[in-house]
């Protein structure tokens, strides 16, 4: 009973609280750290790193005027250098009107068809990846900090949730391999810590650049889970419980990873 | 979809060779690989890449299906007089794209 308390207590004090995380802060450790030197190079290397293609091709959808009124990204937030920084950092967060969470695609698409009143981009396509890519691109170099209080609260903890339960033919649970085994092989691969602070990222795999949660579905996929349509709740919810374990990582959209 | 990053030095010094990087979006369709209900996928890949300094021939490739998407090409060219370097490519599909950028050269 009293150890409840002060245990109670300690994680109350600390706001932080390192019991609550299943990687401590310390030692916490981007998807590149695990990756080759090969891959970290074509990463740190503007000119190099594919995913810069996005970026520049979305600083030009940014301007690109669209919908009823013809009204581009910048006729509101002007150069998203100054208006977008810091912003991937801090999503997912709930929307003001709805409630519901987005993510950056998310916000974009729903900017697009609320203030733009013009057609929604597609998941997974070639001008909300790029979009995306330019917006995140702006957060590059900080910190990763979410919020999960208030209206965040209920999708943390379903996020939370989701990380934690087995699913799947593999009967794995997120926290399994990247809790636990983090560092260890799977075949050819060094398990990551299952950060999103490189999203989105231009995946070799892939060949071209996708988002955290194409990300997220291909990593259901590999356990043999069933997947939820791109862009649907619970990958949110878990981007955000994910963006939180993150914290104290900073950034690197576009990331290149294997 | 025809779009690519070029980047070459500010300035470069006459007779000095510089470097010259180019980044190109293109999907590079081997031609070997099926979509999922089994049909093949024709191959496309970029066929041809000139690159001109000054309307002079100082690069040429064909590139092959061995070559990953989203081509990167690296190579040096030699600094004579300031002006343009241009590249154009064409694909299996008949696609062309071209990117230009401007060479400076001082001394």
């Amino acid at each position: 009973m009293n150890r409840a308390v002060v245990l109670v207590i300690a994680c109350v004090a600390g706001s932080a609280c390192a019991q609550e995380r299943g990687i401590a802060t310390a030692e916490l450790r981007s998807g590149i750290g695990f990756a080759g030197a090969a891959v970290q190079a074509m990463q740190a290397d503007d000119a190099a790193n594919p995913g810069m293609l996005w970026v520049e091709r979305g600083e030009k959808l940014w301007r690109a005027p669209a919908g009823a009124d013809d009204r581009s990204c910048a006729s509101c937030h002007g150069s998203a250098a100054a208006s977008m920084r810091g912003v991937a950092a801090r999503y997912p967060v709930p929307d003001a009107v709805s409630g519901a969470m987005l993510d950056v695609e998310g916000r974009i698409v729903d900017c697009r068809v609320r203030r733009q009143r013009a057609p929604p981009l597609a998941r997974e396509g070639e001008d909300l990846l790029a979009l995306a890519a330019h917006v995140a691109y702006q957060s590059r170099g900080m910190l990763v900090a979410v919020s999960i209080a208030g209206p965040a609260r209920a999708a943390f903890e379903r996020g939370r949730a989701y990380y934690d339960e087995r699913r799947g033919q593999m009967n794995l649970a997120c926290a399994h391999c990247h809790d636990r085994n983090w560092g260890r092989r799977l075949l050819a691969e060094t398990i990551s810590q299952g950060h999103g602070n490189g999203y989105p990222a231009y995946r070799l795999e892939w060949q071209t650049l996708g988002s955290l949660d194409r990300r997220l579905r291909a990593c259901l996929y590999g356990i043999r889970a069933e997947a939820p349509a791109p862009g649907a709740p619970e990958l949110v919810d878990l981007a955000l419980f994910l963006a939180w374990r993150a914290e104290g990582l900073k950034i690197e959209a576009p990331g290149v990873r294997r | 979809m025809a779009y690519a990053r070029v980047q070459v030095p500010p300035e470069v010094r006459r007779g000095e060779a510089f470097e010259v990087r180019i980044s190109i979006r293109h999907p590079m369709e081997t031609g070997y690989r099926v979509d999922d209900v089994g049909t093949p996928i024709a191959r496309n890949v970029i066929r041809e890449f000139v690159c001109r300094y000054n309307n002079v021939v100082v690069l040429q490739a064909r590139l092959n299906s061995g070559i990953a998407a989203n081509p990167y090409l690296r190579f040096f060219v030699t600094a004579v007089d300031s002006g343009e370097l241009a590249f154009d490519w064409v694909d299996d599909a008949g696609e062309r794209g071209d990117a230009r950028a401007a060479v400076r050269v001082v001394a």
